[in-house]
């Protein structure tokens, strides 16, 4: 079948791109191709210019966060047949961007570094591993799914104003540990998400669930997190 | 050009990268240089497990997983690497568990373990529960918890730097790398005392690949055109069951939780082929069966494809120990698990091969096995040789976990015993040279015009099944190619976020690695796990129970034999 991809370009080096711009192209792809394919066809054959970043090519790494027809999605785990003739692709919104469809991660990866994703345990057992029972470890399993894609950060309306705000993901990430039977740093991390900059600043849109490739229910972790924090107990 | 000045450079950030950098971190000054954001390297694509005799769910013993270990590896194994394998595996894997990694438990707390392929109890009497788990996204949760323990021990990162040139002494010692700032385009000189190799396989150089776009063989390419022997590079395993025209990966789990191959008989044609394990024979061989299957007109619709039944498994197994990979049947080729069979078919997965490799990573420079001072390589780039001609599923983790560790800390020691050599004179200028001759250039080929007749040539002739005759041509090929991306031509000639020049460097690091695989098949007239040739059909213990190192050199290329060291499993034929 025959797209058209309507992609916002920018491009410091090149003068017609300066300012951004949406440029169209045609290109002939299978129902069942990812966008991915797509943008490569573009890429290796048209137009060697076009920036996006890729890796795995199957939902895993989180490299290729875009926004397609409005959604964030991951341009390899999206085929064609769900996106029609007519698609728009941009790159992520609340970051600034360095190239077409490449937005700067650094402020992403701070907030992540900032609620001390790490084990804060200092007590490993002399022989055999820590003990933890599969409902234990089921508490925290929808969290652990986290790729860094940053898809449900650029989604809410929050971070696109609010430059202090540690966004969704880091949030989900501070849970995994919060809610880790083996953790000692909750009282650490939950200081930190108590602050201006922590989970009060969430208005409970949702955005950030409906755009988590990998289905994290991102929303109720982070409202788990307010209940630790209003009533001062983990569960 | 910036100049930095540290004690140890590691080049890539996937789980030997990150485990090498734990034991350097606080202890010495040093850089981790990725192409990538650490996180979205290779590894955490891995799925299945991570194997280890912990012995938690049946009686196991880690002599057990070390003769598999050999076995699966067609005894082309290095026997003193593969004890230190199977033994530091148990304390690696409880280290990965207090470094804080959500593996699966059993009822009573501990690690839970299942099957995987070529994993055995008590020397082959049938399959062992061995590989510990974390459902099936075991390498996502390797990768993110040696990644947060990387941002807790404040380790120097340099995200998004592509490696375009290793350095040496006159003398030969290694002395830092190049890199590329991928944002800005400038040049970085890492200037060291120890350089750790860790970025990984190839599989790009096959069309039909589970690698992701980023296996380029970046690090092994650039010391090979240096000198520098790549070693068993004629073994390239591809796995059983990709998804059919995708190649993503459908790990041996499921077949480990019960799955079945089937033809367009619905026979469960493993079984015949063999009889104790049956569908977890190891990878090699069941490609091997399943190629067999299609060629005498038993794939599915006469295809080029086979079905792997997942149907009788309970909804939970499905949806609590295999979720990942029952979305990517859902999601890429519309198929419910749960209710219908998934189409598969072999796809190019992992470099047995790579830069040889003594048993703390520092890199051999011939057939004695003298190390190249400073120069270290650990993880699928490494060869030392622990998977033979053959790796089974799960011990790639170990040997990331294993040999990343146990090579930063031959670095900590190194670099306190040696000073800092001197860099050669302009030591960005070979790379600089490089990428200007390709940004210069007005027109030419296409890079993907030659990726894909490599791609093409390296799946047709040099995959599963080979011959001499195949080899030659896609040798020609190859040379031809090489040819071509003299006159490699780009569209952007910018600075900032250049993918394109970076994927064209990537395809000049993949046109090395293809033909150093082609030699190395060429020269070895046997069959050994996942080199098979039809013109050889025997493995030749007399002649080949030798690993092959294949030299650039100004001659041209050589081979040459490596002794295969043996201690306490003699060859033996290999069944199942």
């Amino acid at each position: 079948m025959q797209v058209t991809l309507r992609i916002k370009r920018f491009n410091p080096d090149v003068p017609e791109f300066q300012k951004p711009t949406y440029r169209e192209y045609q290109v002939e792809v299978e129902p069942n191709d990812r966008l991915l394919d797509a943008l490569n066809k573009v890429k290796w054959h048209h137009d060697g210019t076009l920036t996006y970043r890729r890796s795995c090519a199957h939902g895993i790494c989180g490299s290729d966060a875009m926004r397609v027809n409005g959604r964030n999605r991951l341009a390899c785990k999206v085929l064609m047949s769900e996106l029609g003739t007519k698609v728009t692709v941009e790159p992520l919104i609340g970051f600034p961007v360095i190239k077409d469809l490449i937005v700067d991660m650094e402020p992403f990866f701070e907030g992540y570094k900032s609620v001390k994703p790490y084990l804060i345990a200092d007590d490993a057992p002399s022989a055999g591993e820590r003990l933890q029972s599969p409902e234990e470890r089921a508490r925290y399993d929808d969290t652990t799914k986290c790729i860094l894609c940053a898809s449900c950060t650029s989604s809410c309306p929050i971070t696109w104003t609010n430059k202090e705000f540690v966004g969704p993901a880091a949030i989900v990430n501070a849970h995994r540990f919060i809610f880790d039977s083996r953790d000692q740093g909750a009282a650490e991390r939950l200081r930190i998400l108590n602050q201006r900059s922590g989970v009060w600043r969430c208005r409970t849109v949702f955005n950030c669930t409906d755009a988590c490739p990998r289905g994290i229910e991102v929303t109720k972790a982070i409202e788990e997190v307010k209940r630790a924090l209003l009533f001062d107990e983990v569960q | 050009m910036a100049y930095h000045r540290f004690d140890a450079v590691i080049v890539g950030a996937g789980g030997a990268g990150l485990m090498a950098a734990i034991q350097l971190a606080g202890k010495a000054n040093i850089a981790v240089v990725s192409k990538l954001y650490p996180p979205r390297s290779h590894t955490g694509a891995a799925q299945g497990g991570i194997s280890a005799a912990l012995g938690n769910v049946e009686e196991d013993h880690w002599e057990w997983h070390m003769f598999d270990t050999v076995k699966g590896g067609d005894y082309l194994v290095d026997q003193d690497a593969a004890e230190i394998l199977a033994r530091e595996a148990i304390d690696a894997v409880l280290e990965l568990e207090h470094m804080g990694l959500p593996f699966n438990r059993t009822p009573d707390g501990k690690i839970d373990q299942r099957r995987f392929g070529g994993h055995t109890r008590n020397y082959g009497e049938g399959p062992v529960r061995r590989a510990c788990y974390a459902a099936d996204r075991t390498g996502h949760m390797i990768i993110q918890t040696l990644y947060q323990q990387g941002i807790k021990h404040h380790v120097n990162f340099f995200d998004e730097h592509f490696l375009v040139d290793v350095l040496f002494t006159e003398d030969g010692i290694c002395c830092g790398v190049v890199t590329r700032e991928i944002k800005t385009g400038e040049l970085h000189v890492l200037h060291a005392k120890a350089v750790l190799i860790a970025t990984g396989g190839f599989g790009r150089v096959f069309k039909i690949t589970s690698n992701a776009l980023a296996g380029t063989g970046d690090g092994i390419a650039i010391p090979y055109r240096l000198g520098v022997p790549l070693m068993d590079m004629e073994f390239y395993q591809f796995h059983p069951t990709g998804l059919y025209k995708l190649g993503i990966l459908l790990s041996e789990a499921a077949r480990g939780e019960g799955g079945i191959l089937r033809n367009s008989e619905g026979e469960a044609f493993c079984a015949r082929y063999a009889p104790t394990l049956k569908d977890l024979a190891p990878r090699d061989m069941v490609s091997r069966f399943i190629y067999q299957e299609i060629k005498e007109g038993r794939g599915i619709d006469g295809k080029d494809y086979v079905h792997l039944d997942l149907t009788h498994l309970p909804e939970e197994v499905i949806d609590q120990k295999l979720p990942d990979i029952t979305d990517f049947a859902r999601t890429y080729l519309g198929v419910e698990p749960k209710k219908e069979p998934v189409p598969i078919q072999p796809t190019a997965h992992y470099a047995m091969g790579g830069l040889p490799t003594d048993v703390d990573g520092r890199v051999i420079r011939d057939e004695q096995a003298t190390p190249i001072p400073g120069f270290y390589s650990a993880g699928e780039s490494a060869c030392v040789s622990v998977h033979g001609a053959n790796r089974l599923g799960t011990n790639s983790l170990v040997d990331l976990v294993v040999f990343g560790r146990r090579a930063g800390r031959h670095m900590l020691k190194y670099i306190q015993e040696n000073s800092l050599p001197p860099l050669p004179r302009e030591p960005e200028l070979r790379a600089r040279a490089e990428i200007d001759a390709i940004l210069s250039r007005k027109s030419g080929i296409r890079p993907v015009e030659i990726r894909t007749a490599m791609q093409e040539v390296m799946m047709d002739k040099v995959s599963v099944v080979r011959d001499g005759r195949g080899l030659a041509e896609a040798q020609e090929k190859i040379q031809g190619l090489k040819r071509d991306y003299a006159s490699v031509a780009i569209d952007d000639r910018g600075q900032t976020f250049n993918t394109d020049l970076l994927e064209a460097l990537e395809l000049g690091y993949m046109l090395d690695c293809a033909e150093a695989i082609i030699v190395g098949a060429i020269a070895r007239e046997e069959s050994r796990g996942a080199h098979y040739r039809t013109d050889f059909e025997q493995r030749d213990d007399k002649n080949w129970l030798a690993h092959t190192l294949v030299y650039r050199t100004s001659g041209g290329i050589q081979v040459r034999k490596k002794p295969v060291t043996i201690t306490k499993f003699e060859p033996k034929e290999r069944k199942y």
